[in-house]
């Protein structure tokens, strides 16, 4: 259990990094917060000639507000997210969804930029980026370029990026001060990836129906999936319980993730539409506290 | 980027690499292999073996350490990582086992452990706790220790005693007021 040998580069700026990363493409590796990968290296799942630790590199480890733009630099620990005013304004979904993430000894490590490129369908970053609509700002040899978060999740731990380009950032847009957010999961301990687990944000008009509404799901299938289905059926409709806990029930079309050690195929259908439900009637009773204490 | 010299990669060869980071209150310099985690050099090179590795891969928190105050899994991490960093072990409290550290006190007042593995991680993670001051419930003290398995206690106890260490922190330390609390616990 002790990581193999491999040639430890720890660059001081992003174009170092990605210089690295152009010279040795799928021989090399990034560590950013090493809670993944360290394990695999741990456990010699993963053999790199190169390991390039991005921990040194400051330029990543910026919080901006730009507007009605939240940009968070992917060397940013999670744990930060959790404690910074900034973030709790400008995007309050992600302080509810972060709590979550492994535990703190993982979060005071765990980078942002590291849990969206490790592109885990159970992790909760990534499907908080896909519920808002958030945009991966990755750099290669030739600049920069953003990727919608719905085309950043590929596959099966599978992301967007070249294999010469390093996730740099990603930027969250502004909640609405109408919106309310939620974040539901279901593990079998505190800690544990999701069995499955919803994130939500929602508005609703002075009428009672709702006027915008986001679901991301995770742990369902090999990505993180919106949810648009439910949201098709919502929108428009009366924001009761009843219309929530019906329209949920169509994510189990999605749930494409079978048996396995920790639950059977059936039931995470079951739980895909319980966390839905859940997530939506807490975004829900979200947004009237927010427009009641405003 | 044209000649080797210039590259990004010059500076890296070498296996080994000179570390100066601060355990304990104490600085440290020493010669690691870049691939040493965090914990084999805590327990190899330093001796300082109350990081116990029960899983090396990130999942049971019996290695835990505070850096710069914030609780780690140092298997999680590289020892070359922790370069200019503060690391603090359990040593760090008390090097007298009559004098001990509050924390350690109310664990043993407590019987907040049984084998001990999981206890130094338990008393470090309880010390970055409790440094804000605040009592807390069973089930808020359930959540922060969540990251640390215990094998043997059923953790009722460690619980029990991360109260009692808030309750003498909170007086002051060792011995303070803690015999009046016993008394309002009895009464
Ligand atoms: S030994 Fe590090 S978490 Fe188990
Ligand atoms: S006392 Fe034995 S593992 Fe906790």
């Amino acid at each position: 259990m002790k990581p193999p040998k491999f040639m430890y580069c720890d660059p001081d700026t992003v174009e170092d990094a990605i210089a690295l990363k152009s010279r040795y493409g799928h021989d090399s590796l990034v560590l950013a917060g090493g809670q993944s990968l360290m394990p695999m290296l741990n456990m010699r799942l993963a053999n790199p000639d190169v390991l390039i630790d991005i921990n040194g590199i400051s330029d990543l480890k910026r919080i901006t507000r730009t507007g009605e733009v939240l940009e968070i630099g992917a060397g940013v620990r999670q744990s930060e997210l959790e404690t910074d005013a900034a973030v709790a304004d400008a995007v309050p979904l992600l302080g509810k969804v972060v709590p979550y993430i492994g535990h703190i000894e993982n979060r005071h490590r765990g980078t942002v930029g590291g849990s969206l490129a490790h592109a885990d369908a159970a992790a909760e970053l990534p499907c908080a980026a896909i519920t808002l609509d958030a945009t991966v700002v990755v750099q290669g040899p030739s600049g920069r370029r953003e990727i919608a978060a719905r085309d950043f999740f590929e596959g099966f731990m599978t992301n967007a990026c070249a294999p010469d380009e390093l996730v740099v950032a990603v930027r969250f847009p502004v909640a609405s001060a109408a919106s309310g957010s939620a974040f539901v999961e279901v593990a079998r301990r505190e800690g544990d990836f999701a069995l499955a687990a919803a994130a939500a944000v929602a508005e609703v008009g002075t009428d009672g129906r709702f006027t915008a509404l986001s679901i991301g799901v995770a742990g369902i299938a090999a990505t993180p999936v919106r949810a648009t289905v439910v949201e098709e059926a919502l929108v428009g409709q009366a924001a009761t319980a009843e219309n929530i806990a019906a329209a949920a029930k169509r994510i189990a079309d999605r749930v494409t993730a079978g048996d396995d050690l920790h639950a059977t195929g059936t039931y995470r259908k079951h739980l895909a539409a319980t966390v839905v439900k859940r997530a939506v009637v807490a975004a829900v009773a979200d947004a009237q506290n927010r427009s009641n204490g405003s | 980027m044209t000649t080797t010299e210039n590259s990004p990669e010059a500076r890296y060869a070498g296996d080994t690499r000179t570390v100066t980071l601060r355990v304990n209150g104490q600085e440290v310099t020493r010669e690691v292999p870049t691939r040493t985690t965090l914990a084999d050099f805590l327990r190899d090179d330093l001796d300082l073996v109350s990081v116990h590795l029960g899983c090396e891969h990130g999942v049971c928190g019996c290695c835990t350490v505070l850096l710069d105050g914030g609780s780690v899994r140092s298997c999680l991490m590289l020892a070359v990582q922790a370069q200019g960093h503060e690391i603090e072990t359990v040593e760090s409290l008390s090097a007298d086992q009559n004098n001990l550290h509050p924390i350690q006190e109310a664990f043993a007042e407590e019987q907040g452990l049984q084998c001990g593995f999981c206890t130094p991680a338990m008393v470090l993670r309880t010390k970055e706790i409790l440094a804000d001051g605040q009592e807390r419930t069973d089930d808020e003290v359930r959540h922060e220790i969540s990251g640390i398995l215990c094998r043997c206690t059923g953790y009722q106890n460690i619980i029990n005693a991360v109260q009692n260490a808030g309750r003498k922190l909170r007086c002051g330390g060792a011995g303070g007021c803690g015999s009046a609390h016993d008394e309002a616990k009895g009464a």
